[in-house]
């Protein structure tokens, strides 16, 4: 059984955030996790890796972006339609 | 105390291959930032930079210095001689073993570090040509410059990032107010515009793919440049017996450490550098007329150094002008600090300031006057130049109208 991109993006973000995967919670923001910008353009960077996609991010504009980070949720649905994009 | 004036000045850059174009470029506000021209550039997501074009090394070097010299090295030989020249110094004699040579890269030989992994990663050889070491070790260029114009004083390179040339510069100017030296050839150079050079700073995702528009709203990150400025730095006794052109004088330096972030700035860290340089010159902030701003264009640098002008110089901050013209040549990362200085230099003695250009919407958290988009006429006593760097380092020289 494969694991799911919700999965896999959940276990990126709380590697990053030293929190156990259980406590990183669908309505998390990255700021609550306390991941800063410099992790933020780490998680990034894991999830390219992890998923063989590059994601539209510049670390200048993070709210202008296509990729939206407002919450874990808003994370997986990005990461989601980006792995689907390239079919 | 010794004073310190500078008597010669050199550049290479995007916008010229010397001193007066690169003036008249800042001028008229002409952008030298152009689509990449370099190896694999498809492979990148970043297409622009600070690149300087028709550069002919063969004009400038034969072979036997061609194969020794790396790009960063070349352009800070161009720049010196240039600068060389003008201050109409010979350091034959005696003033060879008072005349030293500190210079800033960060990354040294950069250029020979990617042609040579990819000789022996990609395409799979076993040898290397037997000059790569002295070719890209950080201090190449200083050596170079101490064996072609003969200085036999202190000299060494300085590494750190993006203040590389002002902490390079700042040296220079303390080994000459000490009584140390007579002269320095001091500036930096950097050459990092190839695919391994670029690949590494679009993975920090703080590069612009379109422009560099320091201050303004719509900034979205910096854009990379390439080149060299060196100068002639003489004590000033030194100089004016000997009917010197004095250029400006070099009044204070300091610098800090923010102990805080490697990469994140600090505007307390910026302050007190500020205040430092002041002073150090002992001059007031009321008579700053102009500061040559570190500026990037990314969204963390330009509003940090703003409040950290506002915070030091109070009502003042309002009346000064404040520029960068990284939005012209690009960030030259190392040799940057020393290519601004040509616009505090013009900002002194021509009494033109060299515009902010790619403004396009103003951005409440750097609300000074960043001199838009078009060179100003004012004059100007004091200037001051800006270096941040990566890892939290920072560098400021104060100058003063002689």
């Amino acid at each position: 059984m494969t694991v799911s991109v919700k999965d896999r993006v959940i276990a990126i973000i709380a590697e990053q955030a030293v929190l156990d995967p259980s406590d990183v919670k669908m309505d998390s923001t990255l700021e609550s996790l306390g991941i800063d910008s410099l992790g933020l353009v780490e998680s990034i960077f894991s999830i390219e890796e992890a998923f063989d996609i590059s994601v539209p991010f510049n670390a200048n504009e993070p709210t202008q972006s296509d990729f939206d980070i407002s919450s874990v949720a808003a994370i997986v649905r990005a990461v989601e339609d980006l792995v689907a994009q390239k079919g | 105390m010794k004073r310190v004036v500078i008597t010669g000045a050199g550049t290479i850059n995007a916008l010229a291959h010397d001193v007066p174009g690169t003036l008249e470029a800042f001028r008229e506000g002409r952008c030298g930032i152009s689509e990449l021209d370099i190896r694999d550039k498809d492979r990148l997501s970043i297409q622009i930079g600070g690149q300087v074009h028709n550069w002919d090394p063969e004009a400038h070097f034969n072979r036997q210095q061609i194969v020794l010299y790396d790009k960063f090295t070349q352009f800070t030989l161009l720049a010196a001689r240039e600068a060389v020249s003008q201050s109409g110094l010979n350091f034959d004699g005696h003033l060879g073993y008072e005349t030293g040579v500190v210079l800033g890269t960060a990354g040294g030989g950069v250029n020979t570090w990617d042609e040579n992994y990819r000789a022996v990663y990609e395409e799979g050889k076993n040898r290397v040509h037997p000059f790569v070491v002295p070719k890209l070790m950080n201090n190449a260029a200083a050596s170079h410059l101490s064996m072609e114009f003969n200085l036999k004083g202190p000299s060494f390179s300085v590494a750190t990032a993006c203040a590389s040339s002002n902490h390079a510069m700042g040296m220079a100017f303390h080994m000459i107010r000490s009584g140390m030296v007579q002269a320095m050839l001091t500036g930096g150079s950097e050459s990092m515009l190839c695919f391994g050079g670029i690949k590494a700073w679009e993975g920090l995702r703080v590069m612009s793919k379109d422009a560099c528009r320091p201050f303004s709203l719509n900034r979205n990150g910096m854009v990379q440049g390439e080149g060299a400025a060196v100068f002639v730095f003489e004590e000033y006794e030194h100089a004016r017996q000997r009917g010197a052109e004095i250029l400006a004088e070099v009044a204070g330096f300091a610098m800090t450490s923010d102990a805080a972030d490697i990469v994140m700035p600090s505007k307390q860290g910026a302050a007190r550098a500020i205040s430092g340089a002041l002073r150090d010159a002992r001059i007031s902030g009321d008579s700053v007329g102009y500061i040559n701003a570190h500026g990037t264009g990314t969204a963390a640098n330009d509003k940090t150094e703003c409040a950290a002008v506002a915070d030091v110089f109070g009502p003042h901050a309002d009346r000064l002008m404040i520029s960068s013209t990284k939005s012209m040549h690009g960030h030259l990362i190392g040799g940057t600090g020393a290519v601004e200085l040509l616009a505090c230099i013009m900002a002194l003695r021509d009494g033109l300031i060299a515009p902010t250009i790619g403004y396009e919407e103003p951005d409440p958290e750097c609300a000074l006057d960043v001199v838009p988009n078009t060179a100003r006429e004012a004059k100007v006593d004091v200037a001051l130049s800006n270096a941040f760097a990566f890892g939290g380092l920072n560098a400021v020289l104060a100058l003063r109208r002689v």
